[in-house]
């Protein structure tokens, strides 16, 4: 079993409107010098050693992410 | 012969019984289709209604678009089955490819539910027949994440073929690019919007009956076949 992370970030050119809203609030909140916030999604896996990097490559690009507005990045953090 | 129109149920559908209803004052027969069933019972239409289908989990559409009815449905739509995605059905429409681009998180968070006018700029395709080009129709929008989104070169193709159904008039409600509010398929058979069409079929429910529109067109183009 390997412990797999993917994120997934909208990518820079799409309009973010929850990142906005954090970032916004941060002031409100008493927190100074945040300059912006982009809100994403972290997913973690749980992975049999036999699913090879071009199977989690597909289920990042083709599930877990839509290309069209999101990057993702895969990472195998333990094994 | 009646034309019979199929409207898919999802887990978390609101509103196949408004579709049905709606294909049914049409003229047409609705037939209720299951999420879970890799059968399209032989409807020669399909609407892919509105709602939160699978909680909108991961992203809205995302999970529906794998559900076996919709492999079916996109095997269809291959072959020229007309086929109207509203709202959730829209977005589900996008993940599966039958649409291009993207619906994402209304600017400015807000969930819009309101009764928008909307601008019919293609009169061609399979769902938008009975219009006349640039008629004004008001009908409900009731939605969260209805900001449409596509690549540049996906926007000009849209815009140079007259891919654009419907366009957001007076005020753009979510930040859709170009004030998109609904588009079609390369070859007319295939249409997403995000506002409500079939809640808009009678001046008893809705606010007009622009609606309808959509619904006789799809018979008329199924009589006409």
């Amino acid at each position: 079993m390997a412990r797999v992370v993917v994120d997934v970030m909208p990518k820079p050119e799409i309009l973010d409107p929850q990142g906005q809203a954090v970032a916004n609030a941060l002031p409100r909140l008493g927190f100074d010098g945040i300059g912006s916030v982009r809100q994403g999604k972290h997913f973690e896996l749980d992975v049999d050693d036999s699913v090879d990097d071009a199977t989690l490559a597909k289920i990042a690009e083709t599930f877990l992410a839509n290309p069209v507005v999101e990057d993702w990045v895969v990472r195998r953090v333990e094994s | 012969m009646t034309a019979r129109i199929g409207v898919i149920t999802f887990p978390g559908t609101l509103d196949d019984h408004d579709a049905a209803r709606a294909v049914d004052r049409s003229g047409a027969q609705s037939v209720a289709l299951w999420h879970a069933d890799a059968d399209l019972k032989g409807v020669d239409a399909v609407v892919v209604p509105g709602g939160f289908s699978y909680g909108d989990y991961l992203r809205a559409g995302a999970i529906a678009r794998f559900a076996p009815v919709m492999s079916e449905v996109v095997a269809a739509a291959a072959k020229g089955l007309p086929v109207l995605g509203i709202c959730n059905g829209f977005q589900i429409l996008c993940e599966a490819g039958l649409l291009p681009g993207v619906l994402i998180r209304n600017k400015g968070l807000h969930f819009v539910c309101r009764d928008q006018w909307l601008k019919v700029e293609n009169t061609t395709s399979a769902w938008t027949t009975r219009f006349d080009q640039g008629a004004e129709i008001l009908v409900p929008l009731k939605s969260g994440e209805g900001c449409y989104v596509a690549d540049k070169h996906v926007l000009d193709e849209l815009e140079g073929e007259g891919r654009v159904a419907f366009r957001y008039v007076g005020g753009n409600p979510n930040g859709a690019l170009n004030d998109i509010a609904g588009i079609t398929s390369a070859n007319g058979r295939v249409v997403g919007l995000m506002p409500h069409p079939e809640h808009a079929i009678d001046a008893l429910t809705g606010p007009s009956d622009d609606g309808l529109g959509l619904f006789l067109s799809a018979l008329d183009t199924l009589v006409a076949a």
